[in-house]
């Protein structure tokens, strides 16, 4: 029996416990990772991090939840009160939703019942999984609109125009793997991978969807709708107290949802590390899911480094990023995949097949050198006459004359 | 106070200074090349952190740090301070308040005539600067290294002189007391007074 129909057989009650299970999940991996996040940038910045509360810390950030729960609830005069209650409801309600799809096991006993840990498994999974993400950003939206003030709204929009660009590009490294696996279904895609992960398969697909997910989430380095440098706090800077909070839930909970789709379509979901298959039969199954928040946790490791190592981005960059590289890549990459993969349905002999792959790389290696040699022609056309004296006023300086120092 | 553990100076700053050298190359350098900065954070994750624990861990300060002032003693036990409010006009923050008294043979405080009667410091206006104690005549007033001012309400942060004033050390007695037998305020002040005699320690008029 497949996942779906184990799901089908599920009584009402189950599927109850199964969703308190998946938001407790949800929860409990937001507050730790909070508190990791912040230990291990410490620890990166020669820093100890949070250390107070409770053993390690590790009740920061209920602490934090607390604090921000007694806190004064603000709303601006200016803002529109109504749009601006529901705008972190939205963001925080849609973060929790993409994990109905998500299969955190494969088959295992629940009080009694055959089934898997995942609460239903739709024939389009995956896209529902964007279209939520998607209505997510409404939240951030509304949020900035509705708060009456500058910063917000600018916020809002970089953040809107950001996640709306990012999602085009993920979209379209998700097509390789439909094409592989045949399937939208998050237990199908998860199936495709028993013999090698796409991480391995479709490795540009793969590589393009890490950095999307990185703009998707508004993380750093592509935090710019929060750039607290120049817009303060982004969209949420006039939200106080619990409605705050939501928003950093979302956040979070965002980071843990991109990271479980990452894990489900590209590293071989809730299975094992190759080699240690023999680990999915212990707990009668459950173990599969320490497998599963493990990759999740990897992935989530990769986004607190990021945000250690990298500055923040400029915004034109950012976008020419997105639009300019991310998205042809894409689409190229697309087109070669689907090649090869109607020639191996076709049967074509594999020589063929080798000589167009390989006829692609050898493609790529002369469009790079070429981009490479005109690039570095247009700089040193391009680079400014250091000599000339500048075009805009410079203050004059007590023995230093300019021309001669530069010329000599 | 006891387990207050006393840390080392490797500071991590310290040894980063020794060892930096000038940057030379400004090139961005090859793709793989600007990766390092990945090893960079993370090889930085298992190095010794520079933080202080403070409240359990407490670095000695610089030993000319400007913390808490003291009102120093003569070595009778007799108080330095005279009264003379050098030390309020002094300050450029108007944190020192000062009452001189007279000193009288039922009660001597200092030796010669003037003693600091009231001596207030505010700790919500001093700034630390130290002009205070270059005006003292009499080095009554100096600062200890002591930086723990903080506290909950604005009463407790204006220092009265019993809580500036120095702990009597050995030999010393607490004032008020006769001066040292046969001895003038000169003598105080050219240090011809080591200690306390025992015709000081019982006060003939009280």
């Amino acid at each position: 029996m497949n996942a779906a129909a184990l799901i089908g057989h599920d009584p009402g009650w189950l599927i109850a416990v199964k969703g308190l299970i998946v938001f407790v999940l949800c929860v409990l991996l937001t507050l730790m990772s909070v508190w990791g996040e912040r230990r291990i940038v410490a620890r990166m910045q020669m820093r100890l991090g949070p250390n107070r509360v409770g053993p390690f810390g590790l009740l920061q950030s209920l602490a934090d939840g607390v604090k921000l729960a007694l806190k004064e609830d603000l709303i601006p005069k200016a803002a529109d009160r109504i749009v601006f209650v529901i705008a972190p409801v939205i963001s925080a309600t849609t973060c929790f939703m993409a994990f109905a799809v998500m299969p955190l096991t494969g088959e295992v006993n629940l009080f009694g019942h055959k089934t898997v840990m995942q609460l239903t498994d739709l024939p389009v999974g995956v896209l529902y999984v964007l279209a939520i993400a998607s209505v997510g950003v409404y939240g951030i939206v509304l949020a900035g609109w509705s708060s009456g003030s500058t910063y917000p709204l600018l916020g809002g929009l970089r953040s809107s125009a950001q996640v709306i660009s990012y999602e085009v590009a993920m979209g379209l490294s998700l097509v390789a793997v439909f094409i592989y696996s045949g399937s939208m279904s998050t237990s199908d895609i998860v199936a495709a991978q028993h013999k090698w992960w796409y991480a391995v398969v479709l490795f540009p697909s793969f590589v393009i969807y890490a950095i999307s997910m990185v703009g998707e989430t508004n993380r750093a380095p592509f935090d710019l709708a929060e750039a607290e440098g120049e817009l303060v706090g982004g969209f949420h800077t006039e939200y106080s107290s619990l409605k705050f909070a939501l928003f950093f839930l979302a956040e979070y909970v965002n980071i843990v949802a991109v990271s479980s789709l990452a894990t489900t379509l590209f590293l071989g979901g809730y299975h094992a590390l190759p080699g240690l298959t023999f680990t999915e039969h212990w707990l009668g199954g459950w173990f599969c899911m320490v497998w599963f928040f493990a990759k999740v946790i990897g992935f989530f490791y990769l986004f607190v480094w990021l945000r250690g190592t990298l500055p923040r981005m400029r915004y034109d960059q950012f976008m020419k990023f997105g639009w300019k590289v991310l998205i042809p890549t894409s689409l190229l990459w697309i087109l070669v995949v689907s090649t090869l993969r109607v020639m191996s349905a076709r049967g074509e002999p594999r020589v063929l097949i080798a000589a167009f792959t390989f006829g692609i790389v050898l493609l790529i290696m002369a469009a790079t050198s070429l981009y490479e040699r005109a690039t570095r022609q247009g700089n040193v056309e391009g680079l400014p006459d250091s000599s000339a004296e500048p075009s805009f006023p410079v203050p004059h300086v007590q023995g230093i004359n300019r021309v001669e120092s530069n010329n000599g | 106070m006891d387990n207050l553990t006393p840390r080392d100076s490797e500071y991590g700053l310290e040894k980063a200074a020794s060892e930096s050298k000038p940057i030379l190359d400004q090139s961005a350098g090859s793709f793989f090349k600007q990766l390092l900065g990945f090893w960079v954070t993370f090889v930085t994750q298992f190095k010794k952190v520079n933080t202080v624990e403070y409240p359990e861990v407490k670095e000695p300060t610089a030993e000319r740090f400007h913390g808490r002032h003291q009102l120093n003693r003569h070595p009778d036990g007799l108080e330095k301070c005279i009264g003379c409010e050098l030390c309020a006009w002094a300050c450029p923050a108007d944190a020192i308040y000062v009452e001189g008294g007279d000193n009288t043979p039922d009660a001597q405080y200092s030796p010669g005539e003037r003693y600091g009667k009231v001596y207030q410091i505010n700790y919500l206006r001093c700034v630390f600067c130290g002009l205070c104690i270059e005006a003292c005549p009499t080095r009554a007033l100096t600062m200890t290294n002591e930086y723990e001012l903080a506290d909950d309400s604005r009463r407790k942060l204006i220092f009265e002189k019993e809580d500036l004033l120095a702990p009597l050390r050995q030999g010393m007695l607490m004032p008020p007391h006769p001066m040292y037998p046969d001895s003038t305020d000169t003598s105080y002040y050219k240090g011809e007074v080591t200690g306390s005699h025992p015709s000081q320690e019982s006060n003939p008029h009280v």
